[in-house]
């Protein structure tokens, strides 16, 4: 759970027959998955998937009524092993992460899941975050449905056809006793949109059926002989199962077009985008009339050779638009097309770019060079492209050049920045230090201002890249990692082998008290109560728990302390690792609790004090010593007021939050004295009235007093 | 390709990370789906939600086309260079990376932006000025705008107190160039139920700037900046300075003898009054050289703020002022009669304190190791002094009184001398090398700040200063310095100034031990 409230999406949940639900993909997946008669639902956290996860734990009570169950998951292989529970029972099962970083996590059981087959279906919901935006290296899902053959499902991003697919995919499972994969591309989560809903259904068979009746079937052991027969078994009857249901059920689609001797073929996900690239070539309208036929692969694996052989038989060339690299598809259907020797030419990577999103000016460029290549006349028929379709002319790249890059950041009032200012400070001591850096809000440490950090390797696995680095030397190695990635795997990967190999470095837990980079999950280190789960436990205990002697818990916010833990970490004569637990709450999750809270207490006529920070701008010299320690959004700059200077001075804007950290680099970093804590009293006592009264009463005849002889001096002429 | 056939309206927006991006683009779709329209949205949010550069992209198609050709629009999911009508952007920066991006296109394009700045972290972070040039984006972004609204949306939303998300659908909304009702767009305001109050207030702030008549909305000039205040003895010295100094030089004169009396007496600006004169002596006899008296006026502001440096002293003076608490109080938006208590966080070290004594004691604890310990006991920590309790208000006062002894403390001896030697460099320069001796004057830019930051940038100062005599045996040695100063407002750890150094043949950097931990 989070802080976070999901009341109006789990209204959309409810709707029944025939009512029209309009919302995000990804939403429409959640309610699909209700329709489909789900038992229990299960998945990890990450963009663009999150908000399948967020809207299901605060569904307990729909889910309750249903008789679903539903977790969220410690990693992704534990939302895979899950979907164990459908090896032997009837149960339909969903999953959800974040791909191909979820997959790699999950792919053990995966593999042993798919090797076992399934009884009941099970659908795994695959966050493509591949493209603009992306924050993981560039992959393809593709890859793992091949190796285990398990099937690929890649709808058109159109709710109604997402929503359907999610459907056949439990249906086109059970038929075929396979794992059933729905990749879906971050746009095609978050595109807003409308679909006839139907009724929820409760699922045929739960998971208190499964434990009233228990059954086991020894042929569903992964072990020998039976592994071999699961691989015959995977061959000879699940895959011509599979490709039955598909070309029966009409999975794939056929959209006609006027040119008969060449047509494109395009995975589901691309479509809208390769239609848009269409109508800009003048080949389709916005209806999706096209001139050249289209073959639509909802389902991309398994491949269905007689549609494929259908589709090209009688063309001379096809196109095919298919995304990421290797080029799977195009080599399956070169492949399918040379066996059963259809003679028809196949363009795709040759005329499309290699790697990369495909973007509608790429696909319009594919399509055109496709077009001189295989249909001369339409190619002049269709014209040039529009000039600069490619992103820019002249002045938009000179314009290029005087325009920021605006990258990520760490929040207002970050927590994690104040320990990575201590970080810094530590680097001014004794030079750079070797830091092993995790996934995480904490990743973007490694960009401006911090610049700390030599390599990113995976969720939880901070700690565990840094095993080669940690061996005792005169200058330790550091590795960091977050909450989240502890718990995720960190425990037993980063410090369960720190402490076994006796690791002589520095391992920092960032404990900010949620899996905050993606979308502020409760972990369960996180100090939240909830019902049916159980938090508050404590990181310290945990690592100690586990063997480490050396453990430093801070107040990041406190950055005197931070430095201090830090350098002695680096010194201490202590064997093994050395493991510093920096504590604050995310911010971003905070203001979400308190602000509310904030404003109720102020209603009510309370008293609270706000406080937040500013910087004198007389006193500031402009040097932004400040800015490159803290990076703080809120700590920006303004034109200098001073005539007689012009670089511009450090300015605190009001979405400061007060968390201090702005006060506590001034004096860790003995910088300078411009900073300024302002703490605004709402709803004073009577006392508070009366101090201020008295103060503000002195203090005014003392600058009188102080000012007088000064005025005097001043109107001194020699 | 046809023209004729139909078409989805499509709108990119621009966004920072927290911006509001979001709900902007829920309101658009919620206003275009009352106005008849199917409307469509997508973003890739992900890790840019944290203050990264993001783009939302809509489309809307009227319902009743649809209907009419029995058939569902597909809607393209990202926007296409060359094919988007309208362009919001939150911010100036972002509504030029639209540009960048190829999302405006002449005689079609429509761009909506906020003319304010939200500074990127490379422009925050620079040693000096590191700001883009704004005016710049500003002019092409509105030379290829087919129509450009753009104001201050930020501005407008805080008078509001609303979200810049709600002034922008304001904007939208007023300058028509969604063909959408205006109720349609406040209804969706009023659906989303949050601050609804606030944000429509925001929306009609932006709507009536928007559809103020047909005529492209331009930024207003922003006002100027403001001076240090008048002062009855500072102005009868203006009267002096425009007796017996060139015109082109009394804006920074004037400004410089009101800074120099606030800062301490008359006398001390009389004193830079003369030290200025012996400058424009030298400018005088070169006339030929700058006709704008480049010298005087350069060395003239640069010798008012190294006369006005930063000391204790100065900083007490400064933050018990009345006028400063106003300022605060109107920074943080106090209420009036609201109670403000104000806390400074001070962390002088040994050097600091021994600046303001006299010059005799001040270096007698600095050259001694017992004295500087003991005193080093008490800088261990910074402090925090609130300044409106009569505590904090009478420690303040006390150091600012110092002011009377300013002239004796060991800070103004070792200042007094760095002046006078860079002073009599440009005195003995100008006359060989007028651009060398303005560029050497330039470099007081160097020496700014507070502890370390003025350690390094003094550090760098005298670095160039020893450099000069190499330079100027170079070619352009003007130009060189002009680099060096460059280099050394590049980076912290003065890497580029050893590099531009090593390049004029200066010495190498001095390296201390290896920085490390010592073997436990």
């Amino acid at each position: 759970m989070a802080e976070r409230s999901f009341k109006n999406e789990i209204e959309k949940l409810r709707l029944g027959e025939g009512d029209e639900f309009s919302g995000e993909g990804i939403l429409a997946v959640t309610k699909a998955l209700l329709q489909a008669g789900v038992a229990y639902i299960g998945g990890y956290q990450g963009s663009p998937i999150s908000h399948l996860i967020d809207v299901f734990n605060d569904a307990q009570d729909l889910l309750g009524e249903m008789g679903i169950h539903f977790e969220s998951s410690a990693n992704e292989a534990t939302a895979a092993a899950m979907l164990a529970a459908s090896i032997n029972y009837p149960l339909r099962g969903a999953v959800a992460w974040k791909s191909t970083v979820g997959t790699n996590v999950a792919s053990d059981a995966l593999a042993n899941i798919a090797s076992a087959g399934v009884r009941g279906g099970v659908l795994i919901i695959v966050g493509e975050d591949y493209g603009e935006g992306s924050s993981i290296m560039q992959e393809r899902t593709h890859a793992f449905a091949m190796k285990s053959q398990m099937w690929l499902l890649d709808p058109r991003p159109n709710l109604q056809c997402i929503t359907d697919m999610a459907e056949n995919g439990f249906e086109l499972s059970e038929a075929s006793h396979t794992p059933v994969m729905m990749q879906m591309r971050v746009r095609a989560c978050h595109v807003y949109g409308t679909f006839k809903a139907k009724s929820n259904r409760r699922p045929a068979f739960t998971v208190s059926d499964a434990l009233d009746a228990p059954t086991r079937q020894l042929d569903r052991i992964i072990l020998p002989p039976f592994n071999y027969e699961h691989e015959a078994e995977k061959v000879h009857a699940r895959w011509p199962a599979a490709v039955q249901f598909i070309e029966s059920r009409h999975l794939n689609e056929f959209i006609v077009g006027e040119a008969d001797d060449i047509g494109i073929i395009v995975t589901g996900g691309l479509y809208n985008n390769l239609n848009r690239a269409l109508e800009l070539t003048g080949c389709a309208d916005v209806f999706g009339n096209t001139r050249l036929p289209i073959y639509v692969m909802n389902v991309v694996y398994p491949v269905v050779d007689n549609e494929v052989i259908g589709f090209c038989r009688g063309k001379r060339a096809v196109l095919i638009v298919e995304e990421g690299q290797p080029d799977y598809l195009e080599q399956n259907i070169n492949t399918i097309l040379r066996r059963n020797d259809v003679q028809t030419r196949i363009a795709g990577k040759d005329v499309l770019s290699l790697s990369g999103e495909y973007t509608v000016r790429v696909i319009e460029k594919g399509v055109r060079a496709f077009l001189a290549a295989w249909a001369p006349q339409l190619s002049a028929e269709v014209g040039r492209s529009s000039p600069g379709a490619d992103g820019g002319d002249a002045v938009a790249q000179q314009l290029a050049d005087a325009i920021p890059v605006r990258p990520s950041g760490l929040c207002t009032g970050c927590p994690e920045r104040p320990f990575f200012s201590a970080m810094k400070l530590l680097e001014r001591e004794v030079g750079p230090l070797q830091a092993s850096m995790d996934i995480g809000c904490h990743s973007f440490a490694t960009l401006d201002p911090f610049n700390i950090g030599n390599t990113i390797t995976g969720y939880g696995l901070g700690p565990a890249s840094a095993s080669a680095l940690m061996i005792p030397h005169r200058k330790r190695a550091l590795s960091v990692m977050g909450d989240g990635g502890f718990w995720h795997n960190g425990l037993t990967t980063g410090v369960g082998n720190a402490v076994e190999n006796q690791h002589d470095g520095v391992i920092v837990i960032v404990d900010n008290g949620y899996s905050a980079a993606t979308g502020g999950q409760w972990i369960p280190s996180s100090r939240a109560e909830a019902e049916q789960r159980r938090y508050r436990i404590p990181l310290a205990d945990v690592v100690r728990a586990v063997g480490v002697r050396w453990v430093k818990q801070v107040r990041t916010y406190d950055i005197r302390r931070s430095l201090q833990a830090l350098r002695q970490a680096m010194t201490t004569r202590t064997k093994g690792p050395k493991v510093i637990i920096a504590d604050g709450e995310c911010q971003l999750n905070r203001q979400r609790r308190i602000k509310p809270q904030i404003r109720a207490r102020i209603d009510a006529g309370k008293r609270h004090v706000r406080e937040r920070f500013g910087v004198d701008p007389e006193t500031c010299t402009g040097d932004h010593s400040c800015i490159r320690l803290s990076g703080c959004p809120s700590l920006t700059i303004k034109d200098n007021p001073d005539p007689l200077r012009s670089d511009p001075v450090a300015h605190v804007v009001d979405s400061c939050v007060g968390c201090g950290v702005c006060g506590e680099v001034a004096h860790a970093a003995v910088l300078c004295p411009s900073f300024y804590r302002a703490d605004i009293l709402f709803n004073p006592t009577a006392w508070d009235r009366v101090l201020h009264q008295v103060r503000t009463r002195i203090i005014t005849s003392l600058r009188r007093g102080f000012e007088r002889p000064r005025a005097r001096e001043s109107g001194q002429s020699p | 390709m046809n023209d004729e056939r139909p078409k989805p309206i499509s709108v990119a927006i621009l966004a920072m990370g927290g911006q509001g991006g979001g709900v902007l683009s829920d309101w658009l779709v919620k206003a275009g789906e009352r106005a008849g329209f199917i409307a469509q949205s997508t973003s890739v949010p992900g890790v840019a939600q944290r203050t990264g550069a993001t783009v939302y992209y809509l489309e809307f198609f009227p319902r009743a086309q649809a209907a009419q050709a029995g058939k569902a629009p597909v809607l393209a999911l990202m926007p296409v260079p060359q094919d988007v009508d309208i362009v919001v952007a939150g911010e100036l920066i972002e509504a030029g990376r639209a540009i960048v991006r190829g999302f405006v296109t002449p005689g079609r394009t429509a761009v909506i932006t906020s003319d304010h700045r939200d500074y990127a972290i490379s422009e925050r972070m620079a040693m000096g000025d590191g700001r883009a040039d704004a005016a710049h984006i500003l002019r092409v972004v509105e030379q290829r705008a087919a129509r450009f609204v753009c104001f201050d949306m930020d501005a407008a939303a805080q008078q509001c107190a609303s979200a810049i998300s709600a002034v922008l659908l304001g904007a939208i909304a007023g300058s028509g160039v969604l063909p959408v009702a205006r109720n349609h767009f406040e209804d969706a305001i009023r659906g989303s139920g949050i601050a609804v109050e606030g944000n429509l207030r925001g929306f009609a702030s932006g709507f009536d700037r928007a559809s103020h008549g047909a005529a492209q909305i331009r930024p207003e000039p922003r006002a100027t900046t403001p001076a240090t205040p008048a002062n009855a003895a500072a102005e009868k010295l203006i009267e002096r300075i425009k007796a017996g100094f060139p015109e082109a030089t009394w804006a920074t004169l004037s400004e410089a003898v009101r800074r120099l009396v606030d800062y301490q007496d008359v006398p001390y600006a009389e004193e830079y009054l003369e030290r200025v004169a012996t400058i424009l002596k030298v400018d005088e006899s070169r006339r030929g050289e700058d006709p704008g008296y480049r010298l005087t006026e350069t060395t003239a502001r640069h010798l008012a703020l190294w006369m006005t440096y930063e000391d204790a002293i100065r900083v007490a003076d400064l933050k018990i002022r009345s006028r400063r608490i106003e300022r605060v109080r109107e920074e943080v938006r106090a209420r009036p009669n609201q109670i403000v208590y104000v806390t400074e966080f001070m962390h002088p070290r040994v050097q600091e304190i021994c600046d303001v004594l006299p010059a005799m004691l001040g270096r007698a604890i600095m050259d001694n190791r017992v004295p500087r310990a003991i005193l080093g006991l008490f800088c261990r920590k910074g402090r925090r002094v609130t300044t409106n309790t009569v505590r904090g208000f009478l420690l303040l006062c006390a150091i600012a009184g110092l002011r009377r002894w300013r002239r004796y403390s060991l800070r103004y001896e070792t200042e007094g001398g760095h002046i006078q030697s860079w002073l009599s460099t440009i005195n003995t320069l100008a006359g060989s090398d007028y651009d060398l001796a303005v560029e050497v004057a330039r470099c007081q830019q160097l020496v700014k700040g507070y502890g370390d930051t003025h350690t390094r940038g003094m550090s760098s100062f005298r670095r160039i200063m020893a450099a000069l005599n190499r330079v100027r045996q170079l070619e352009e040695p003007a130009a060189l310095i002009a680099e060096l100063r460059q280099a050394a407002l590049a980076d912290e750890r003065g890497e580029h100034l050893d590099q531009a150094l090593s390049r004029v043949g200066g010495p190498r950097p001095v390296t201390g031990s290896k920085p490390g931990f010592q073997a436990a």
